[in-house]
């Protein structure tokens, strides 16, 4: 009986050790684990707080050559090492406010469309065509921003528009000017072409969160099919919708290669979104191999440093939009 | 017989507020004549024959899947939101049959509202819930649209509840609450018909409770066509009910005839209990 008893305990025991060393084997591997999350956090940070520190660095002989009349200085001239910023990011403000203008209502109309209305045989291709349009590489819009969009505009859309805004005032030298077919229109026509996908694809996702009961409540109360999209889908949705519009603005800011086919890299700031311009990202590709001198190069890391800052506020803007959506209550 | 009438006992159906109700002498707001509804090819409604008298409250009971959402939503066109769904036959209302291509669907849906299974209070606030359906219809002053939001919000009992905070969302408040601002928004555009789709399968007794008390004043002014999956309710609001099986109108009849002496042995076996 005793005996039985003992070897019980015996077998317990060598069943406690053994678990007990498989125990101790997870808990390495537990606590390996534990590290790895930690250190790949750390490496997020300290990669994010790198660059912030290279840019500072980088841009200071500029920021003290030039102080803070840098940001509002129209001039660039790599020969007499006199640089501004001021055409840059008007140009970077521009196309992207152009772009957004364009793609914020149609990716909202076609992303209504496809949860609303379209016939469920068109729904996927589509869907299907809208991801191929995120998914061409940015050099080819520029290629075909430079060969075939910018001589289109040139010969057709750039003299209509002239013609027709001539002598209004204020639209007049909106439009003014020979039509290049370069310039920052045509840019903003190609961001509006890039970003759409995003903002559609954002947009489809959440109208299609929206309760079907509270469409139908709309429509029973005898709403059309617009009053119902601008009353209950877009109010409903909105905070979904702005993340969406936010991260295609984000893109559109920091759009390089395509942007530099067409804009026409001049260092100038007019008021005809016709006239060639520059954005900061375009003026860095274009200008970093040949950037002699100091000076040079610390004004186009300044120029870098200058776009971090306009992304981190636009996102700051965004989160604070929707807390302030959120914090309402819908 | 006896078996009918001890099972209306146990159910404690208070019929005798309804006494004396017939059909005799009533006008009809809503007749529906050999309607059919298909689901793409498969038959969801057959020959669906069916008066609704006006200030009257019908209500549709039957097991799932026997059709009665389905009629319901043929009565406003909302399945017309939806492809492979049609309607044949005839619903006449004022003289048009609603089913016409060229009937305007935005002003029907004025004319004959509709509450919800559950509450679809819009993402707005309270007042904007009732003033939007007004705006959609009428160019008033402020005040007058005023003057309509609160007599809807008094007409749905809930005014005396929200009337300090006609600002805050309509989501903030509870289940019952919803319900019966959607009931005030529906009021306010001033229908003449009121579909209800089990307006309380979401709700608590006591919420219950407040929607069926307004359903009975609201049937004054309107005409009440209700669903149900709860039959003592059925019995509680309604003058009239159906009884729907299998896409087939089996019974309808005066509410208290349907519980206690049903003529169809369907009928019988549903509120019975014996199904559904």
């Amino acid at each position: 009986m005793s005996e039985v008893a003992l070897n019980g305990v015996a077998e317990t025991t060598g069943a406690a050790a053994a678990r007990a060393t498989a125990l101790n084997r997870l808990r390495l591997s537990d606590i390996a684990f534990r590290e790895l999350t930690r250190i790949a956090v750390y490496a997020v940070l300290a990669l994010l707080s790198g660059v912030i520190l290279a840019l500072v660095i980088g841009s200071v002989p500029a920021l003290k050559a030039f102080g803070l009349s840098f940001v509002v200085t129209e001039v660039w001239n790599p020969v007499t090492e006199n640089f501004g910023a001021l055409a840059p990011i008007y140009g970077t403000l521009v196309t992207s406010a152009i772009a957004m203008v364009i793609a914020v209502p149609v990716g909202l109309l076609i992303a209504f469309f496809l949860t609303a209305l379209c016939p469920l045989w068109l729904r996927r291709p589509i869907a299907i065509a809208i991801e191929l349009l995120a998914g061409i590489p940015s050099i080819i819009y520029g290629i075909w921003g430079l060969f075939v969009f910018a001589p289109f505009l040139q010969k057709y859309v750039q003299p209509f528009l002239i013609d027709t805004f001539d002598g209004v005032p204020g639209l007049s030298s909106l439009f003014a000017g020979p039509p290049y077919g370069i310039g920052m229109l045509t840019a903003g026509f190609i961001l509006a072409i890039m970003v759409l996908p995003f903002i559609t694809a954002i947009s489809r996702d959440v109208f299609e969160a929206v309760p079907p009961v509270l469409k139908e409540a709309a429509y029973g109360l005898g709403c059309t099919t617009w009053e119902v999209f601008k009353h209950v889908v877009l109010p409903f949705t909105r905070v979904g919708v702005i993340g969406g519009v936010m991260l295609g603005l984000g893109r559109a800011l920091g759009e390089t290669m395509a942007v530099t086919f067409v804009i026409g890299n001049a260092h100038t700031v007019s008021s005809s979104i016709l006239a060639p311009g520059t954005t900061i990202s375009a003026s860095i590709a274009n200008e970093f191999t040949e950037a002699v001198g100091d000076l040079y190069t610390s004004s186009l890391i300044a120029l870098g440093l200058i776009l971090f800052v306009i992304t981190f506020i636009v996102l700051a803007i965004a989160r604070y939009m929707l807390l302030r959506l959120q914090q309402k209550g819908r | 017989m006896t078996m009918a009438s001890t099972n209306a006992s146990a159910f404690a159906v208070p019929v005798a507020t309804h006494a004396a109700v017939s059909t005799a002498g009533l006008a009809e707001k809503v007749s529906i004549r050999n309607l059919e509804f298909f689901y793409g090819d498969s038959r969801a409604l057959k020959n669906i024959n069916l008066a609704l008298y006006a200030n009257k409250t019908t209500a549709f009971i039957g097991p799932s899947g026997c059709g009665k959402s389905t009629l319901l939503r043929v009565l406003n066109r909302m399945y017309d939101l939806y492809p492979g769904q049609r309607a044949t036959g005839e619903v006449m209302f004022d003289g048009q049959n609603l089913l016409d291509s060229g009937v305007d669907i935005n002003l029907l849906r004025a004319r004959i509202g509709m509450v919800f299974q559950k509450p679809t209070p819009f993402p707005m606030s309270i007042y904007e819930n009732i003033a939007f359906g007004i705006r959609l219809y009428e160019r008033l002053p402020r005040a007058e649209v005023d003057a309509r939001v609160e007599s809807a919000l008094r007409r749905a009992a809930l005014w005396d509840e929200v009337k300090d905070k006609l600002d805050a969302s309509g989501l903030g408040l509870s289940g019952g609450q919803q319900q019966r601002l959607c009931i005030a928004r529906t009021v306010a555009v001033k229908p003449e018909v009121i579909l209800f789709d089990e307006p309380c399968s979401a709700l608590d007794p006591i919420s219950t409770a407040k929607i069926e008390e307004l359903i009975d004043e609201l049937k004054q002014d309107y005409t009440i066509v209700i669903v149900t999956h709860n039959m003592q309710q059925a019995a509680r609001v309604s003058d009239f009910t159906t009884f729907m099986y299998l896409g087939e109108l089996v019974e309808f009849d005066v509410t208290e005839k349907i519980f206690t002496a049903p003529t169809d042995s369907r009928t019988q076996a549903y509120i019975t209990g014996r199904f559904g």
